[in-house]
């Protein structure tokens, strides 16, 4: 049965057998003995069940969508922060808000003072006891890849996956240069993405409790 | 189908045809009242099992991507399958089982498809532990505020799977392979980096929950369960692991579930969960009476096992070891019963964990000292604390705003 592992199957089976040949006689016993692995012994794991099948080159670049830090996974294409705006204006703006301040979804612009994160002694000392923190993309995101790998998977959500290379460099460009981490005429691509630098970049640290 | 007489059907018939009699029992005074149920015979079996209508069961707080497991109301440990708390980042996909495939690729020396036919021929595994979700924390939450409303957020799942080590051997997980991408397939494609020592150690493909296949809610057909560790690292409608050399700095490991701290850095990779008890009983909205409370609740911690609970019933002045309720499994909600007399006055109850790493569940001040005012609602566990009021009234004990 092909819900049962090789492993369960003779395991439950072989008590059942070595029953059957012990009640048909000690010749019986004797030959399922010396064929078997001892009554009462379960097979050691094989090293592989030969379960699945192998994935092809295909199959795997069409799901293959993550990029990593280091820009492996960028497609080629390329975009600025004037090619993205219209893009932005028409797919993001109804949530995030006209300029990324926020709205339904989470701001993606804003972060004051310069170079300081949201929380912390320099940002306790500079809000005092006021408003609500903001975490954007320009005080809390460590990786501008990131900021591709998500738009590219997630977004727009009432139709995810559905933008095109240029359209999501685009993007990435108008929220970087918004938040004033790029300039306003730079021009992003799986070469230059990578490289810029995120304001909370250093902020984040892998810290045991 | 043909017209069948329904439980409900016979519910109501009793009642209109019995009832009488039922009132006016032959031979003396009835000690039950209402309905007589020797007088006729109950209703048959059937094909799926319904709870009782005087027991409803429902989740609470029940927003679009989120519910929570109405704690106040369970009594075991295993959390019902149909109030197993949620949270989705794109909604529940709907997948059906045919289509569904598993690739496993990158730093392996057998990229492989598997369906879930194939997951299911491996040797199977089962585990019981909860699962708890990042953010599980009141928001705001004022004196009416029941368990469920505190920390509903985590429940407690017998799991059964194929051990992901399992499949890593399977597929020739290679050396320099240190942490894997598991991947969904919701329309948030959600994705999140896990070291491979998580993968070698207990992680499993869960396929079935509570001895059935999982709910669409809890990542049907199959999910990755990482026991003891934040909810959203389990990623359900598990369609892709990816093998690399470092971790992927996904949104969700990066800009979302991490720990800002008053120091100005930022926690990130806050795997594993610290140890967190609270009270379910009583609780708000129970009113007791004066005389023996039994205290109950629940410990759990994702660091290993409940070794102690201790109980205050005096606002956290002295502590007293409650009893704990076998069986005390690893990474599992723990029961805790304790004991009370209470004598009418105004009292204030809390529990305290300690687990076998040696960790105390701390309270929310010396929380607040570690992650400064502006700390995101994610990973806290606070002691909780519940009011008794003269007259037997037990509310929530009202915290002041985080970034007070």
């Amino acid at each position: 049965m092909g819900r049962l592992t090789p492993c369960r199957t003779l395991a439950a089976a072989l008590p059942v057998a070595v029953l059957l040949a012990g009640g048909a006689g000690p010749e019986g016993a004797g030959r399922v003995a010396a064929q078997e692995p001892e009554a009462g012994q379960a097979p050691a794991s094989p090293e592989r069940f030969g379960f699945g099948r192998a994935a092809t080159e295909a199959e795997i670049a069409a799901w293959n969508i993550d990029v990593r830090p280091d820009g492996e996974g960028l497609p080629a294409g390329e975009g600025t922060a004037a090619s993205g705006a219209p893009i932005y204006a028409r797919e993001c703006a109804s949530c995030h808000g006209a300029a990324g301040e926020g709205g339904v979804a989470d701001p993606l612009v804003g972060y004051e003072p310069e170079s300081t994160p949201p929380f912390g002694p320099r940002y306790e000392a500079w809000r005092g006891a006021g408003d609500d923190v903001r975490f954007t993309v320009g005080n809390y995101w460590p990786y501008a890849t990131t900021l591709y790998d998500y738009i590219l998977r997630a977004m727009p959500s009432d139709a995810p996956g559905t933008l095109q290379p240029d359209e999501v460099y685009g993007l990435v460009a108008w929220i970087l240069a918004e938040n004033g981490i790029i300039a306003r005429d730079a021009v992003l691509d799986a070469a230059t993405l990578p490289a810029v630098e995120m304001p909370a970049r250093d902020i984040f640290v892998p810290q045991e409790r | 189908m043909a017209k069948t007489v329904t439980r409900r059907d016979l519910l109501a018939g009793a009642a209109g045809t019995i009832g009488a009699a039922a009132l006016a029992p032959v031979g003396g005074r009835a000690l039950a009242q209402g309905r007589d149920t020797t007088k006729l015979p109950g209703a048959p079996a059937s094909a799926l099992g319904a709870r009782s209508p005087h027991e409803p069961l429902v989740r609470g707080a029940v927003r679009g991507a989120a519910s929570r497991t109405p704690l106040q109301d369970l009594h075991g440990i295993i959390t019902p399958s149909d109030v197993h708390f949620e949270r989705h980042h794109a909604g529940i996909p709907a997948v059906d089982p045919a289509d569904y495939r598993l690739l496993i690729h990158g730093l392996v020396e057998r990229p492989t498809v598997l369906t879930l036919a194939d997951l299911k021929r491996f040797p199977a595994t089962s585990r019981i532990c909860f699962l708890e979700c990042s953010g599980n924390y009141p928001q705001e939450a004022g004196p009416e505020t029941k368990p469920e409303n505190v920390c509903g957020m985590t429940s407690t799942t017998e799991w059964t799977g194929v051990s992901l080590a399992t499949l890593f051997r399977e597929v020739g997980a290679r050396p320099d392979a240190t942490w894997f991408l598991a991947e969904g397939q919701d329309a948030a494609v959600m994705t999140r980096s896990v070291p491979m020592e998580k993968a070698w150690d207990d992680a499993l493909i869960a396929y079935a929950q509570n001895g059935e296949a999982l709910r669409p809610a809890q990542g049907y057909p199959a999910r990755l369960l990482l026991p003891g560790w934040e909810g959203n690292s389990n990623v359900k409608w598990l369609r892709r692991l990816e093998l690399g050399d470092r971790p992927f700095m996904t949104r969700e490991e990066t800009s979302k579930y991490t720990d800002p701290l008053a120091d100005g850095t930022a926690r990130q990779f806050s795997f594993v969960f610290d140890a967190r008890s609270i009270i379910t009983s009583p609780a708000y909205p129970d009113v007791v009476e004066p005389g023996w409370i039994e205290i109950r609740g629940i410990a759990w911690s994702g660091r290993g096992t409940i070794v102690q609970v201790d109980v205050s019933t005096d606002g956290g002045r002295t502590w007293q070891a409650a009893r704990l309720q076998e069986p005390v499994l690893r990474q599992a909600h723990t029961r805790f019963r304790h004991l009370w007399r209470w004598d009418g006055g105004p009292a204030e109850i809390m529990s305290r964990a300690t687990d076998d790493s040696g960790y105390v569940q701390p309270t929310r001040a010396a929380l607040r000292a570690t992650r400064g005012r502006r700390a995101r609602r994610y990973h806290l566990n606070p002691i909780t604390a519940w009011r008794v009021e003269r007259g037997g009234r037990v509310v929530y004990r009202e915290e002041p705003p985080w970034d007070a």
